[in-house]
């Protein structure tokens, strides 16, 4: 299949897609948070068969003005072929269907997200902190985090 | 100056010779002043020379503590484990400016200091700092070495 068709081919069968750009041949697809496991699911199989989860992160575009981007990276063993899968949430309700149910992989990325950003995963089988330590107070990589913040010394725990 | 005095004097002296000629250090290596303390440890700058030469990778084996390069707050309780593991007498160096003060790293991550977890004798700043700097802190312990009343096993506590 070639790109053009492939994309076209996707955004009929999966009309939660609302948007597609293409930037120095990285094709991004902009998807609704509703369909993304269902568009994740279908990309995941035949015919497109993206079978691998090479990344996932968030972006913060002012979360406090309402916008964080999910950002999710997949790519295609037999094709040779990556695609890149965008879903906006809401700064005040950042909730979003976990792929931890397609992808293992998923599950320690989600948990970073989840650590810096605040991103809620619903189906995460263990969502909790995973770079920063118990007791962190608020999300680091959000833009509204002061950069000079700190926080106070916990005691050692047993 | 009674008899008794003179010669807890001169064996504190003694004691103190011996100690700053025999510091087995146990190198807590997190970043790049890592290369520097293998440059000064190896047969260049050769620590050997000041009776630092034996590494010891048990801290229950070591009386000098080189906290090399950045510490994070989640690796915070690891190097307070590895202190509070070493037997009296304990000297603690703070080799870069990461772990002096946090260093370019002033941000939600890194400790900024080791001092705010554990008591430090030398503090060696530079990024990272060459090994003139190293062997120069390394004397000035020695120095500090010599010149504290030592604590002995059968010496009378106050």
């Amino acid at each position: 299949m070639e790109k053009e068709d492939l994309i076209g081919d996707i955004r009929s069968r999966f009309p939660a897609v609302e948007g597609y750009a293409e930037t120095l041949g990285d094709q991004t697809l902009v998807v609704r948070r509703e369909g993304l496991v269902a568009l994740m699911t279908g990309l995941r199989g035949a015919p497109y068969d993206y079978a691998v989860l090479l990344d996932l992160t968030c972006v913060d575009f002012l979360a406090s003005e309402g916008r964080l981007e999910m950002v999710y990276h997949v790519f295609s063993l037999s094709r040779n072929r990556r695609l890149r899968v965008k879903v906006s949430l809401p700064g005040d309700d950042p909730v979003v269907d976990s792929l931890t149910g397609l992808w293992k992989n998923a599950d320690w990325l989600e948990r970073e997200v989840f650590d810096m950003f605040g991103v809620g995963f619903t189906g995460h089988p263990d969502l909790r902190r995973i770079l920063m330590y118990e007791g962190f107070e608020g999300y680091p990589l959000r833009k509204s985090y002061p950069w000079r913040r700190e926080q106070p010394l916990l005691p050692m725990k047993d | 100056m009674s008899g008794l005095g003179f010669l807890a004097t001169r064996f504190d002296a003694a004691l103190g010779w011996a100690r700053k000629f025999s510091l087995f250090h146990y190198p807590f290596i997190t970043a790049c002043c890592g290369m520097e303390y293998m440059s000064t440890a190896c047969a260049h700058f050769d620590i050997d020379r000041f009776g630092a030469g034996l590494t010891r990778f048990s801290p229950r084996q070591a009386d000098l503590l080189l906290v090399v390069g950045t510490v994070s707050h989640k690796l915070a309780p690891v190097m307070k484990t590895v202190y509070d593991q070493m037997l009296e007498p304990r000297w603690v160096i703070a080799f870069g400016v990461c772990a002096v003060s946090g260093g370019i790293y002033q941000n939600y991550a890194a400790v900024q200091g080791i001092d705010r977890i554990i008591p430090v004798d030398i503090y060696i700043p530079g990024c990272p700092p060459r090994p003139e700097m190293v062997l120069d802190g390394l004397m000035k312990l020695q120095d500090k070495i010599q010149s504290q009343p030592q604590d002995w096993r059968w010496k009378k506590k106050t």
